[in-house]
């Protein structure tokens, strides 16, 4: 094994632990998209697909959701692309870092784009955040979410509604949230975006959710005009 | 109801790939990250993330009702716990504690 091997695989196992507290809540939310395909009617292998296809857990339960209520497929798939257009700005935001990745991984490392894996690499020093760090962090939270899925399809109904697991899942966010919130301009961003997603609840096809990232992001950069550029904003900046 | 489960996972599966990979693509593409869209980007994990957590934790607004529930609650430790230790297990137990106590009280 050359030393280079070793550098590897030593990035891989940091990338696998960072993971680990994050797990906690990928596992819920798999289990809860398995049962509820199962309980929309579809079949254990549509119900795989979903989550190796689209892997994206909050367009899978939409999708499922819509599906069991006959909704038209264009309103369907609308639907799932307005909840993931996010990822257009976690691409963009997550490409200087992604550079630095050997070419041939790309493809496969945006396939494992997610909002748990984006938001812990961007916490990342930009020297620190290495290709084999992303695939041991992303490759873990993808791996856990299809065994949480072919856990939840063998479930059924028999995880009580009452031990409110997918709660889990904002936990997380919260946890990843807090910590890049590093001064004042994200902060803004951060209260701005969290109460325009709120009152965007009722707007159809989830545009609650885009409406608070562009607001977030806008009050931000009107923030930095008042307060000045944050210090720690380096060339892209820290999450 | 079988072809269209196939052909919705199959479209939404391609969308969500391109929509992750547009600029890794086009950045590579184009030699880098223009100097524009630097300062936005900047604010992305911050305000896609609020706007994440909020309505799981806030609920719509549908009117009046009480300021803290369950899950303000357990949302609000959670936040405490995450700004003092950086420390997302601890985070979650926390905010998993706080969410059964209130269900069970």
């Amino acid at each position: 094994m050359s030393a280079g091997d070793a550098g590897r695989r030593a990035e891989l196992h940091r990338g696998v632990a960072r993971s680990l507290p994050i797990l906690v809540g990928v596992a819920p939310f798999g289990l809860v998209v398995g049962v509820a395909a199962v309980e929309a009617g579809l079949t254990p292998l549509q119900t795989v697909a979903t989550s190796v296809v689209i892997f994206a857990g909050a367009s899978q339960l939409a999708a499922i959701d819509l599906l069991a209520r006959d909704a038209a497929p264009a309103v369907v798939v609308l639907t799932a692309a307005v909840i993931n257009v996010r990822m257009v700005m976690y691409s963009a935001s997550i490409a200087p870092r992604m550079r630095a990745f050997p070419r041939r991984l790309r493809p496969l490392c945006s396939y494992l784009l997610t909002d748990m894996a984006y938001a812990a690499t961007m916490a990342e020093d930009e020297t620190a955040a290495t290709a084999w760090y992303y695939l041991g962090l992303a490759g873990a939270i993808w791996a856990v979410w299809q065994a949480a899925t072919v856990a939840g399809i063998a479930l059924g109904r028999g995880v009580p509604p009452g031990w409110e697991l997918t709660f889990a899942v904002p936990l997380v966010f919260i946890a990843l949230l807090v910590p890049a919130v590093t001064d004042r301009p994200r902060l803004v961003a951060a209260l701005v975006g969290g109460v325009v997603a709120v009152l965007g609840v009722p707007l159809p096809f989830n545009l609650g959710l885009v409406a608070g990232a562009l607001a977030g992001v806008g009050a931000g950069l009107a923030a930095e005009r008042v307060v000045g550029t944050p210090p720690n904003a380096g060339p892209e900046g820290r999450a | 109801m079988n072809t269209v489960v196939w052909a919705v996972v199959a479209v939404v599966g391609a969308v969500t790939f391109a929509f992750r990979h547009s600029f890794v693509y086009l950045f590579d593409r184009a030699d880098g990250v223009p100097s524009r869209l630097r300062a936005p980007l900047r604010y992305v994990p911050a305000a896609v993330l609020a706007a994440l957590v909020a309505p799981a934790v806030l609920g719509p607004v549908t009117g009046p009702g009480p300021l803290v529930t369950a899950r303000t609650a357990a949302g609000a430790v959670a936040v405490a716990v995450a700004w003092r230790t950086e420390n997302a297990a601890a985070t979650l137990a926390a905010g998993m504690v706080v969410l059964w106590l209130f269900r069970l009280g």
